[in-house]
C-alpha cells in the first residue's frame, strides 16, 4: 500500500468512526504504549554473549513489569476471588432456597467471563515482558519449572472450559440433578482456579527462598523448587486475599449501585448486596493476618537477612503503612455494619449506641498500638529529648508481641460487630437465653484477657516461645471465641421472636462510599505487599542464586514506590469499572428494550439474572 | 455548637495529655510530633465515624459547621466566620511555608536502627559451648570492652553513655537483642558503625570496629555473657 493509500485509508476510518474520536484516539495511545517495548534494547549494548536485560526508554523496563505484573496479579485475585463467592453463594441458594442468592451468584458469574479475558491478557502481555526484558531470568526459570509450564497450561484449558460451561449452561441447569451438576462445575472451576493460583506461585516463592537440585529429573527438580519454604504459606494468605478482595469488589460495585439507583427495588436490592460483599470481606479479613504472620515467620526463618529487611529494615517501615490501611479496612467494615444497625433496624440505635461507642474506642485503642512503630520520625531535638528514636515508654508497643495482640482483640471485636448486628431486632425465647448469654460473655471476656495476658507476657520470654506457642495460642483463642460464639448465637435466634423486621434500602448514601474505600484498602494492601515481597529479595532474582545485575538492581524507597501502588490502584479500578460496565451493557439495552425492570419478580434488576425463563418463572 | 463542644474538648484533651501529661509520667519522654499527629488523627477519625452513625447525630454534628460556613442564622459569630475565612487559607499557607522553606535545622531522622545484615552472618551459629566457665569469660570480656557505654547493668547507661546520641542499646530492654539472632550480634560487634550498610544512614553509631582487637572466639562469648547477664534469650528457631 502506498503512503497516499495509508492517509485515505485512516482519513476513511475516521469519518467512519465520527463521534468515536476519543475512543479512536485512546485505543491509539494504548496501542502505542504496549508496542513501546518494541523500542527496546540491549542493555549489553554490542558487547559479545546472549542478552542478559532489555530497557525501555523514559518508564524503564523494571516499572513497566511491576506494573503489569501488580495488575495481572489484582485481576488474578478477582478472577480467583469472584468465583469462590459466586459458588458459595448458589449453595446458599441451593441448599436454603433463596433464589436472590443464586441470582447474585449468577451476576457475578457474568463479570467473570470478561474480566478472566482481560486477566488472561495481562498475564500474556507480563509473559511477553519478562521473555523481553529479562531473557536471562526467564531462561533459568524455565530451564528449573519446564514440567509446570505445561501443567499451568493444561490447567488453564480446564479452568476456560469448567468457566464457559458454568456460566453459559446457568439457565440451563437449574433445576433437579441438572442443578446438582452445575454446583459441581462450580466446585470444579473453583478447583482448578486454586491449582492455577498455587502453580505460578510456586514460581514467584522459589524466587524469594529458591529450592535448587544440581541433579535429578526436570520432574525432581520443578517438584524440589516447587515446594519451597514458602509456597504454601502464601499460597493460603493469596487464597483468603482472594476472597477478601472479591468480598470487598462485590460490596464496592453494589455500593456504587446503590448511590446511583432511583427506585426503591433497586435499591433494596443493591442494599442487600453490599452487605453480603461487606460480609465476605469480613469473614475472609478476620483469617488473613495470621496467614500473613506464618508467611512472615517461613521467610524470617529462611533468611534472617530477608526478614530482617522486612521486618526491621529499610521496609519495615512499610508495616505502618499496612497497619494503617489495614486500620481503616476494620473500621470501615465495623462502621458499615454499625450503620447497618442504626439504618436498616430501626429503633435499635439507641440500643447499641453505647456498645458501638466502646468498641469503636476499643478499636482506636488496638490501632493507635499497631500503628506505633518502634523507630520513631523525630527531628534531632525530639530525639535527643526520647534519647534516641526510642521512645523510653511507648517504644515497647512498636514489636510483635503488642502488634499481635492488638490485632487478635480487633478480629474478636469486629466478630462481636457482626454478632450484634445480627442479633439486633431480635427478642431472645429461649428458656436457657439468659444462661447462654452468660457463657458467651465469660467466653469474650476470659478470652480477651487471656490474649492480652500471652501478649505482655511475651515481652519476658524467648522469641521462640512467644512466635511458636504465645501466638498460636492467641490465634487459637480467637478461633475459639468465633467457634463457640457463632452456634450459640445461631442457636439462640433459631426460636427468637423479630421484634424489628430488617429494612433493606434504608441505609445512608455514606455506606455506600464506605463500601467503595473498603475496596481501595484492599487493593492498595496488595499492591503495598506486592512491592514488599518483591523488594525483600533486594538485589536478587532469585534470591542467594541468580543476582540482578541490572541498573535497576536496587530497591526503590517507599514514597515513590508509592506512586507505582497508587497508579496501580487507580488503573486497576478502571479496569474493574470498564468490566462491569461492559458485563452489563446488555442488560441495560434489554432494560430499555420493554423488559423494564418491574416484570422481574422482586424487581431484581435485569442483571440480576436476566434470562427470559427465569422472568416467567418469577 | 452544643454537640460540637464534645468532640472539641475531646480533641483538646487529648492534645493536651499527648503534649504535657503522658511525657512527664516517670519513665516517660516527650513524644515526636510524628506520633502526636497519628494519635490526634485517629481520635479525629473516631469523632466523624460516632458522630455519623445515625442520621440525628450527624445532622447535629454537621450542622452546626454548615451553618457557620454558610452563615445561616449565626448571628454575631459572622465576624468570626469571616475570620475562619482569612485565617484558614493563611494558616495552611504558614504550613505549607514552614514545611518546604530553607531551614538550618537538621534533617528528621529516619534511620534504621537494625538493618539487614550481610548474607555471609545470617547462617552462623555460636560455635563457642555455652558453659557456665564461658559465659563468665564473656561478661568479663564485657566488662572489660562493652560495660563503658552499654552499662554494667547491660541497661545503656555506662559511664560513658551520656556522651552519645543516639544512646547505647539497653540490652535489659525486650525489644532490642531479645529479638535477634547471636549471629546478628556477631556481625555488628565485629564490623561496628563503620560496617552498617547504606540502609542504616546516616551511620549514627559509635560502637567500635572490634575486628581489629577482639578474636572471633572472645566475640562469641561476649554474646553469650551479654545476654545472660541481660536475662535475655537470642531469636532461635528450634
Amino acid at each position: 500500500m502506498s503512503g497516499i493509500q495509508e492517509v485515505e485509508t485512516i482519513q476513511w476510518a475516521l469519518r467512519a468512526i465520527r463521534g468515536q474520536g476519543r475512543w479512536l484516539v485512546g485505543l491509539l495511545l494504548m496501542a502505542g504504549w504496549f508496542l513501546l517495548p518494541s523500542l527496546g534494547f540491549a542493555a549489553e549494548g554490542t558487547t559479545a554473549g546472549p542478552t542478559e536485560y532489555r530497557d525501555i526508554p523514559y518508564i524503564g523496563s523494571r516499572n513497566l513489569v511491576w506494573i503489569v505484573a501488580q495488575l495481572h496479579l489484582l485481576l488474578a485475585g478477582f478472577v480467583l476471588g469472584v468465583p469462590i463467592f459466586a459458588w458459595l453463594c448458589e449453595v446458599i441458594a441451593w441448599r436454603g432456597g433463596e433464589k436472590r442468592y443464586d441470582k447474585l451468584a449468577k451476576e457475578f458469574t457474568k463479570l467473570l467471563t470478561s474480566a478472566y479475558a482481560t486477566t488472561a491478557l495481562f498475564g500474556g502481555i507480563l509473559l511477553f515482558l519478562l521473555v523481553a526484558f529479562y531473557p536471562k531470568l526467564m531462561n533459568y526459570l524455565t530451564d528449573v519449572f519446564f514440567p509446570s509450564f505445561l501443567l499451568y497450561c493444561l490447567l488453564f484449558l480446564f479452568e476456560t472450559a469448567t468457566l464457559y460451561l458454568y456460566w453459559y449452561g446457568w439457565d440451563a441447569m437449574q433445576h433437579g440433578r441438572k442443578k446438582t451438576l452445575h454446583v459441581f462445575l462450580g466446585f470444579l472451576l473453583n478447583f482448578f482456579a486454586l491449582f492455577i493460583m498455587i502453580v505460578p506461585n510456586a514460581w514467584a516463592t522459589f524466587q524469594s527462598s529458591p529450592v535448587v537440585l544440581s541433579e535429578g529429573t526436570a520432574f525432581e527438580r520443578a517438584w524440589a523448587a516447587t515446594w519451597n519454604p514458602t509456597w504454601w504459606p502464601i499460597n493460603i494468605h493469596r487464597l483468603i486475599a482472594n476472597v477478601v478482595l472479591g468480598g470487598y469488589i462485590c460490596g464496592a460495585y453494589a455500593g456504587v449501585r446503590y448511590l446511583s439507583v432511583k427506585s426503591t427495588e433497586d435499591r433494596e436490592h443493591y442494599d442487600w448486596m453490599g452487605y453480603v460483599g461487606n460480609f465476605i470481606g469480613v469473614f475472609g479479613l478476620l483469617a488473613l493476618p495470621f496467614a500473613g504472620y506464618w508467611l512472615m515467620r517461613e521467610i524470617y526463618q529462611y533468611n534472617q537477612q530477608m526478614g530482617i529487611t522486612l521486618m526491621g529494615g529499610f521496609l519495615s517501615w512499610l508495616f505502618i503503612i499496612q497497619a494503617m490501611l489495614i486500620g481503616v479496612l476494620f473500621l470501615g467494615s465495623n462502621y458499615y455494619f454499625w450503620l447497618g444497625i442504626t439504618h436498616r433496624i430501626p429503633g435499635s440505635e439507641a440500643k447499641y449506641r453505647r456498645a458501638m461507642l466502646m468498641m469503636l474506642i476499643s478499636l482506636l485503642l488496638c490501632l493507635a498500638v499497631w500503628m506505633t512503630p518502634h523507630s520513631l520520625v523525630a527531628s534531632i531535638e525530639e530525639a535527643q529529648k526520647m534519647g534516641g528514636a526510642h521512645h523510653p515508654l511507648l517504644g515497647v508497643l512498636g514489636v510483635m508481641s503488642a502488634k499481635m495482640t492488638v490485632s487478635n482483640l480487633m478480629i474478636l471485636i469486629t466478630f462481636m460487630s457482626f454478632v450484634m448486628y445480627w442479633r439486633a431486632g431480635k427478642q431472645d425465647t429461649a428458656g436457657w437465653a439468659k444462661l447462654g448469654k452468660a457463657v458467651m460473655g465469660a467466653v469474650l471476656v476470659v478470652a480477651s484477657l487471656a490474649v492480652i495476658v500471652l501478649g505482655i507476657w511475651g515481652y519476658f520470654v524467648p522469641a521462640i516461645v512467644r512466635i511458636n506457642y504465645f501466638s498460636t495460642s492467641q490465634v487459637a483463642i480467637v478461633g475459639f471465641v468465633i467457634l463457640t460464639i457463632t452456634p450459640l448465637t445461631a442457636l439462640l435466634l433459631k426460636s427468637a421472636k423479630t421484634t424489628t423486621e430488617m429494612v433493606w434500602g434504608s441505609m445512608p448514601p455514606r455506606a455506600g462510599y464506605a463500601l467503595v474505600l473498603n475496596a481501595v484498602m484492599v487493593i492498595l494492601l496488595m499492591t503495598l505487599m506486592g512491592y514488599a515481597r518483591s523488594s525483600s529479595r533486594v538485589h536478587w532474582h532469585v534470591y542467594g542464586v541468580m543476582r540482578d545485575t541490572s541498573p535497576y538492581a536496587y530497591s526503590p524507597a517507599l514514597g515513590s514506590a508509592s506512586l507505582i501502588m497508587a497508579f496501580c490502584t487507580f488503573f486497576f479500578c478502571i479496569l474493574v469499572a470498564f468490566i462491569f460496565w461492559v458485563a452489563t451493557m446488555g442488560d441495560k439495552y434489554k432494560t430499555a428494550g420493554g423488559a423494564g425492570k418491574g416484570e422481574l419478580p422482586h424487581g431484581i434488576p435485569a442483571m440480576a439474572g436476566g434470562a427470559p425463563e427465569e422472568r416467567a418463572q418469577g | 455548637m452544643g454537640a460540637l463542644g464534645k468532640p472539641i474538648i475531646l480533641m483538646v484533651g487529648m492534645y493536651a495529655f499527648l503534649k504535657f501529661v503522658l511525657p512527664n509520667i516517670p519513665g516517660s519522654a516527650p513524644l515526636p510530633s510524628s506520633l502526636i499527629f497519628l494519635y490526634l488523627l485517629l481520635t479525629a477519625s473516631g469523632i466523624v465515624i460516632f458522630e455519623t452513625l445515625s442520621g440525628e447525630s450527624k445532622d447535629a454534628f454537621w450542622g452546626p459547621i454548615q451553618r457557620f460556613l454558610t452563615g445561616e442564622n449565626i448571628g454575631g459569630l459572622q465576624a468570626l466566620r469571616y475570620g475562619v475565612f482569612i485565617l484558614f487559607p493563611l494558616l495552611v499557607g504558614w504550613q505549607t511555608y514552614g514545611s518546604t522553606a530553607v531551614s538550618d535545622l537538621p534533617p528528621t531522622e529516619s534511620r534504621t536502627i537494625h538493618p539487614a545484615p550481610p548474607g555471609e552472618y545470617t547462617g552462623l551459629s555460636n560455635p563457642v559451648p555455652k558453659t557456665p566457665e564461658n559465659i563468665m569469660q564473656g561478661k568479663g570480656f564485657y566488662a572489660a570492652y562493652c560495660s563503658p557505654c552499654h552499662g554494667g547493668n547491660f541497661d545503656g547507661k555506662g559511664p560513658a553513655a551520656r556522651g552519645y546520641i543516639p544512646a547505647p542499646a539497653n540490652f535489659a530492654d525486650p525489644t532490642t537483642i531479645a529479638m535477634l539472632q547471636e549471629s546478628y550480634l556477631f556481625w555488628r560487634i565485629k564490623k561496628g558503625g563503620v560496617g552498617l550498610p547504606i540502609e542504616g544512614a546516616p551511620w549514627k553509631s559509635a560502637m567500635p570496629r572490634w575486628e581489629v582487637e577482639l578474636p572471633d572466639e572472645w566475640i562469641w562469648k561476649i554474646i553469650m555473657g551479654e545476654y545472660d547477664g541481660a536475662h535475655q534469650s537470642p531469636r532461635t528457631w528450634e
